[in-house]
């Protein structure tokens, strides 16, 4: 990643209320295309920069804060894992990119910038040459995310009839199937005539992965892509979307709980808790110098296949907060070992600003003084991973 | 109960919790197995035409397997879905009535008992479920759920069933205020808490646990492998831990069986099994696990296995693993691989075992 995305992202986390053109981040109305946005854009903006993302989904019982000022930014050719727990809005980020809650009682503001284009501010045509075209999702669940009347071929050829109508159905066809040979399904002249339900877990997340490239788009988004899959399928697969990822240099958002593929597959990791970013950096300072007492607990509680047993496991504390009623200050204090570090009260009445670590590229929200951190993580942490 | 004499020596006072026995090393496989299962079959019987009840080829989802386990400790049974590892463990409590073999618990058979002489048996044996939300009626309150072993098998303990559950949901980390509680009320890891405190009610020598932290978030993971880990220390109880997830499983048990198709591949004691692999498929299963550290990551060797796992229904002649198996020879076609002990406590089932480190 270059420097210069990088302090994009950075300094809009830094001052979120300080946004050029001067409004307080208003919640947008999808009815209303606004211009009076001004970007003063320094050099080249990442290929995907994501802005002081905030997604509210206002309920009888309060405002649900799925995500919370969210930052970050991806180049083509890079992966970023979002690891976090279930509610800490990983999947509705990716919703948001992709557009998903538009029509919904859902207030998304700030901004999304997909190859220069503010994806938040274009209208549902425009969206929808986007969607499927440059940017692709692949779901946790094939079977409920291809329709179970179409064969795969035809959900195929229907992608790419959407945004080539000029191209004839055998050509697509022709597509269809060298998409499915592509992603390593045997036999595809006869898969292609088949229903989802005829495939096997594995077979049908390939062909869901065929059904998203098939416009080649340079933005991948994958929500889970291998949690309902056997381990020895889900190898199959991330080497597979690997070796498309080298092949057509596309942008890939993994969002998974399993902090393995993030090593194996992310180039940046981001943890979220709460709806908010709270570490975020390079995969290996992140898993080798974590500083967020989040991070190191969920890198703690995880049993290693690869060593032999410690004596027992470190949970963290607690229960994922509620996004309703999320925590005061630091909305990790209540399950935070570590509070007492802070003097005074801070971890519960202020939200922690996301802070640099000096390295450049590794943020970290927390309100403890960096070189306690950085003691702890040395003293107490490290010796236990 | 007639079997005091052949009871093994699990109540002589002696501390011999999980810990105390991983001490000893290789003395996972001394003494008296609690349950010993010997060639297990579960065959699902299946009809080209349901109504003529026209027989076609059954189902075979646990081929003979035979696994022993001792009080105190814990047996990790993985493979990937299909396998038979939930069928298996299913079958071992009777739940599912096996089409052969023995089931002995504490020298006892249970494929013989009826059905009153199970019902006295399944105070010894119980089971944790995967689904924290399936497996516990939604109209019962938590207190009833808990209170339902003493109810059916007509136990009132000392201090009356609702002071008992009460301790019970304390035990297992629950607040015992929430006893009048729905399980809606109660998020994943709790209601996976209440799944635990029902199952222990009894005080079993067994549970059976069915894939029990699949379903809940790294941090409460943690939580409740901890909590099945203390139970059993506490207890001295026996574990048939049921998953996918390696990891997990090399953290808990100790000792581990790799199924693959029905059959037991690979056998050994945790860390031989995870560092001495033998079997090409424990290779590939471990392999294909990625670990959380970057580094170790990019320089590993992934086996990649190819195609899907064959129809239980139809399986392959010899060894089952050897159409996606890369050493596959003649000879694995002709023959089925015997298990063999090649080494005290590691038992495989390959004609050409080779020593493979994958981690």
């Amino acid at each position: 990643m270059s420097d210069s995305s990088y302090s994009g992202s950075h300094r809009a986390d830094e001052h979120p209320d300080e946004r050029p053109g001067g409004d307080p981040a208003p919640a947008r109305d999808f009815t209303r295309v606004s211009s009076s946005r001004i970007h003063t854009l320094e050099g080249e903006r990442p290929y995907l920069d994501v802005v002081d993302l905030k997604v509210h989904f206002p309920t009888d019982d309060g405002v649900v804060r799925a995500v919370d000022g969210l930052s970050f930014s991806i180049e083509k050719g890079q992966t970023i894992g979002i690891v976090g727990e279930s509610g800490s809005g990983k999947s509705v980020t990716s919703q948001a990119i992709l557009g998903l809650h538009r029509g919904t009682r859902a207030q998304v503001s700030g901004s999304i910038y997909l190859d220069g284009q503010e994806l938040l501010e274009i209208d549902d045509e425009e969206l929808r040459r986007l969607r499927g075209n440059k940017m692709a999702m692949i779901f946790q669940d094939p079977l409920s995310a291809m329709h179970p009347y179409y064969t795969v071929g035809n959900q195929i050829v229907e992608g790419i009839r959407v945004h080539h109508s000029d191209m004839s159905k055998a050509a697509a066809k022709s597509r269809a199937l060298d998409l499915l040979a592509r992603v390593g399904i045997p036999n595809p002249a006869k898969r292609v005539d088949q229903y989802p339900h005829e495939f096997s877990g594995g077979m049908r997340q390939r062909a869901m992965i065929a059904l998203s490239l098939a416009n080649d788009p340079s933005l991948l988004i994958a929500d889970e892509p291998t949690t309902a899959l056997d381990v020895t399928v889900q190898a199959q697969i991330l080497d597979l979307m690997r070796d498309l990822q080298a092949e057509f240099g596309s942008a890939i958002i993994m969002i998974t709980h399993d902090l393995g593929v993030v090593a194996e597959m992310a180039d940046d990791v981001l943890v979220m808790y709460g709806g908010k970013k709270v570490e975020y950096g390079p995969v290996h300072e992140v898993f080798y110098g974590p500083q967020m007492p989040y991070t190191w607990g969920l890198l703690s509680s995880m049993p290693r296949l690869d060593r032999a047993r410690r004596d027992t496991l470190d949970p963290v504390p607690g229960n994922p907060p509620s996004l309703i009623n999320i925590p005061s200050g630091c909305a990790f204090h209540p399950r935070c070992v570590y509070r007492g570090e802070v003097p005074g009260d801070a971890c519960v009445s202020e939200i922690p600003e996301l802070i640099d670590t000096g390295s450049g590229h590794h943020q970290v929200r927390c309100h403890m003084p960096q070189e306690r951190r950085l003691e702890i993580f040395a003293n107490d942490i490290k010796p236990r991973l | 109960m007639t079997d005091d004499l052949t009871r093994p020596r699990t109540t002589d006072g002696q501390p011999t919790g999980a810990t105390a026995s991983r001490a000893t090393g290789s003395a996972t496989l001394e003494g008296a197995p609690l349950l010993k299962v010997t060639d297990l079959k579960k065959h699902f019987p299946q009809y080209i035409q349901k109504l003529l009840r026209h027989p076609d080829a059954p189902v075979k989802a646990v081929d003979g397997i035979s696994l022993e386990l001792r009080s105190g400790q814990t047996l990790g049974l993985v493979g990937e879905s299909g396998c038979g590892k939930s069928t298996a463990g299913r079958t071992m409590l009777r739940l599912l009535e096996p089409t052969s073999g023995t089931i002995e618990f504490e020298g006892e058979d249970l494929t013989r008992l009826d059905a009153n002489g199970m019902r006295r048996m399944r105070r010894e044996m119980q089971m944790v479920f995967q689904d924290p939300y399936g497996s516990l009626n939604p109209r019962h309150t938590i207190g009833n759920i808990i209170a339902a072993p003493f109810e059916i098998q007509g136990i009132k303990p000392d201090g009356g069933v609702k002071k008992t559950v009460q301790g019970l949901m304390e035990r297992v980390g629950l607040n015992p205020e929430h006893y009048n509680r729905f399980p809606h009320e109660f998020s994943g890891g709790q209601r996976q808490r209440i799944g635990v405190a029902r199952a222990i009610a009894l005080r079993p020598k067994l549970i059976v646990c069915d894939e029990p932290v699949s379903a809940l978030d790294v941090s409460i993971q943690a939580q409740v492998v901890n909590l099945l880990e203390e139970i059993q220390a506490e207890q001295n109880l026996a574990y048939v831990f049921i998953a996918h997830d390696l990891s997990v499983v090399r953290h808990i048990s100790d000792r581990v069986a790799v199924m693959y198709l029905g059959k037991v591949m690979e056998e050994a004691d945790r860390d031989e099994l995870y560092e001495r692999p033998l079997h090409p498929y424990t290779h590939a299963l471990l392999s294909a696990v990625p670990v959380p550290d970057p580094e170790r990551e990019q320089g590993r060797d992934r086996i990649l296995l190819k195609g899907d796992l064959p129809s239980p229904q139809n399986p392959p002649s010899g060894c089952v693993f050897r159409t996606r198996c890369p050493k596959a020879q003649q000879k694995c076609a002709d023959e089925v691989p015997e298990v063999r002990e090649v080494s005290p406590g590691h038992r495989v089932a390959c004609h050409f075992p080779e020593l493979r480190q994958v981690l």
